[in-house]
């Protein structure tokens, strides 16, 4: 197969290195860090990931600048689906400011020299960890999610062969018995974060863990989503538009979490919030935890407060 | 009464590279019926319920079993791994003799007896603990301990948790390894009527492999002695254990202490 019949985003030729070291890139590394052939490797399995939804394609990770736990797998992912065109947003539990998404968007803005953005209306590519943007994605966008471990089973089957047979023979039973154990425990189902899903009606798939109020974001979601665990050497995919249904019971159906509280900044009440413990005497105040979400109605707030004076 | 038998083994051999673990095995077993093989260790009593329970496929012979939309078909030749499989989990059950092969010890007990009904496609919680408090009570185990975990429970116990869990699903067929293994008397009495009081209710036909010829007195219909692979003896159970011909059944027969 030529190289040339890949429909990933563009690669380095001479031309578009010349533009992007232009722009700032880094000399001496790769585009985006990875060499090509690496970056080959990840797109095979991103492809046959693609064309089966939620099966957990294996590839070869590679030892990554950054410890196994920040993002390997996202990382590695990103380098081989970013062109020099791309918009990079990344975000860390909904931030467009903590350690992790300034250090790989840094990253990349350095070994590949593309714009960044933190407005998710503007990004090209998003990687994620722990959370789906509010805004909702578009056609186009490609949604990058950083997985630490990839298999929904492992809690319940600790073998490894095991759990491969029971993707391929769809036996998940056990997957409600998890569910089970937490209504026994607790009343209702409590998992909040890594919640199970069927994809396309086959394959249960670990959403990485985001908080179960985004589980239904993915579900026929115009983007295209991809999942990287470094460590555990696994890539995953949901295509556009694909069925991402959550498991539950009949008498204990699906529910994603509530606030009785609105975001102290932006008053938004559709959004997942954050609890910050303010003072030492009890205070406390609900936030949005995506930032760019709340920056945006506080800015168009503050747009229309504007109109109406003058 | 039908005229299939439920499991037809015909010329069952295992071998581990050389060493022969058993060696042309055949029986029939009916419906409802209690076959007890008893043997020293290392008869190869365990490799033939391996074998028969299709967890480890035979060197040579056969194992038919008549399922219930095919009739009598060799599990090894005639079906596939996941119908193989949806076997295990419906129409048969195993109780090992330890129990952490048969149960999840992190899960808690209710979990354990629910799991088959969920395999199969139940969805309503209601429902699911209302059938596993059921056979909470039919295997007399307390409903208060359905939330704690199989690891807190006294030996008996577990043995009961994986009886509750097997029959759950209404197998047709059930295999024992040492059911009493490991138990102390009074308590290995109790469960053996408990066994006894299952089979005769549900009519499910089970082997039971076991080195305890009370069990078998006490459980089985029929009885199968084996040594060094081979099976020297088959026929009733009290005629077997009261008039014993081959000289091994003879001697397995006086070396029960009579107290």
């Amino acid at each position: 197969m030529s190289d040339d019949t890949l429909t990933l985003p563009p690669r380095e030729d001479a031309s578009t290195a010349a533009a992007a070291g232009a722009a700032g890139r880094l000399s001496g590394y790769n585009f985006a860090y990875l060499d090509e052939q690496t970056k080959r490797m990840i797109r095979r399995a991103l492809l046959k990931a693609i064309a089966i939804p939620g099966y957990q394609v294996p590839f070869g990770s590679r030892e990554m600048p950054l410890p196994y736990g920040w993002g390997t797998g996202g990382i590695q992912v990103t380098a081989s689906v970013i062109g020099p065109d791309d918009v990079l947003k990344v975000i860390d539990q909904g931030a467009d400011d903590t350690t992790n998404a300034v250090s790989i968007r840094k990253f990349f803005a350095r070994t590949a020299g593309v714009a960044t953005t933190e407005r998710t209306t503007e990004a090209t590519l998003i990687q994620t960890r722990h959370r789906i943007p509010e805004t909702p994605l578009k056609e186009g966008q490609i949604l990058v999610y950083q997985v630490p471990i990839p298999e929904p089973l492992r809690w319940l089957e600790p073998r490894e062969t095991e759990t491969r047979r029971m993707h391929a023979l769809a036996e998940y039973g056990v997957m409600q018995v998890k569910l089970y154990e937490d209504i026994a425990r607790y009343g209702r189902i409590a998992t909040a974060y890594n919640y199970p899903v069927r994809v396309n009606g086959r394959y249960i798939m670990a959403p990485s863990p985001i908080p179960k109020f985004d589980n239904p974001k993915m579900h026929r979601n115009p983007a295209i989503q991809l999942f990287g665990a470094g460590r555990e050497r696994r890539i995953y995919a949901v295509p556009p538009y694909t069925a991402v249904e959550s498991l539950d019971f009949e008498d204990h159906p699906f529910a994603v979490e509530r606030w009785d509280q609105a975001c102290a900044l932006c008053g938004a009440t559709d959004s997942f919030l954050d609890e910050i413990v303010t003072d030492d005497a009890g205070g406390r105040m609900f936030l949005c935890s995506d930032t760019d979400h709340c920056a945006e109605r506080r800015r168009s707030r503050g747009a229309d407060a504007q109109e109406g004076t003058t | 009464m039908s005229d299939t038998p439920l499991l037809r083994v015909r010329g069952l051999t295992h071998l581990y590279g050389r060493a022969v673990a058993c060696r042309d095995v055949g029986f029939d077993l009916w419906p409802g019926e209690v076959l007890g093989i008893v043997g020293e260790s290392g008869a190869g009593k365990t490799t033939l319920l391996k074998c028969l329970s299709a967890q480890l496929v035979p060197t040579h012979g056969t194992v038919e079993y008549d399922t219930r939309d095919r009739g009598l078909v060799d599990i090894f030749a005639a079906l596939s791994e996941p119908e193989r499989r949806m076997l295990l989990r419906t129409d048969w059950g195993i109780v090992h003799q330890n129990p952490r092969d048969g149960l999840r010890m992190a899960v808690s007990a209710g979990g354990n007896v629910g799991e088959r009904l969920m395999a199969v496609g139940a969805r309503h919680y209601g429902n699911i603990r209302r059938e596993v408090l059921d056979w909470f009570d039919r295997v007399e185990l307390n409903r208060d301990r359905i939330d704690d975990r199989p690891d807190g429970f006294s030996g008996g116990m577990q043995q009961r948790v994986q009886i509750a869990r097997n029959l759950i699903s209404r197998p047709r067929l059930l295999f024992l390894d040492e059911p009493t293994g490991g138990l102390d008397v009074s308590v290995q009495a109790r469960l053996l009527d408990l066994l006894r009081r299952l089979v005769a209710e549900t009519g499910v036909a089970a082997v039971v492999v076991t080195h305890d010829l009370g069990v078998v007195r006490l459980l089985a219909h029929r009885l199968m002695v084996m040594r060094g692979g081979e099976v020297v003896e088959h026929g009733l159970t009290d005629q077997v254990l009261d008039d014993p011909q081959h000289p091994y059944s003879q001697l397995l027969v006086s070396s029960i202490l009579q107290v």
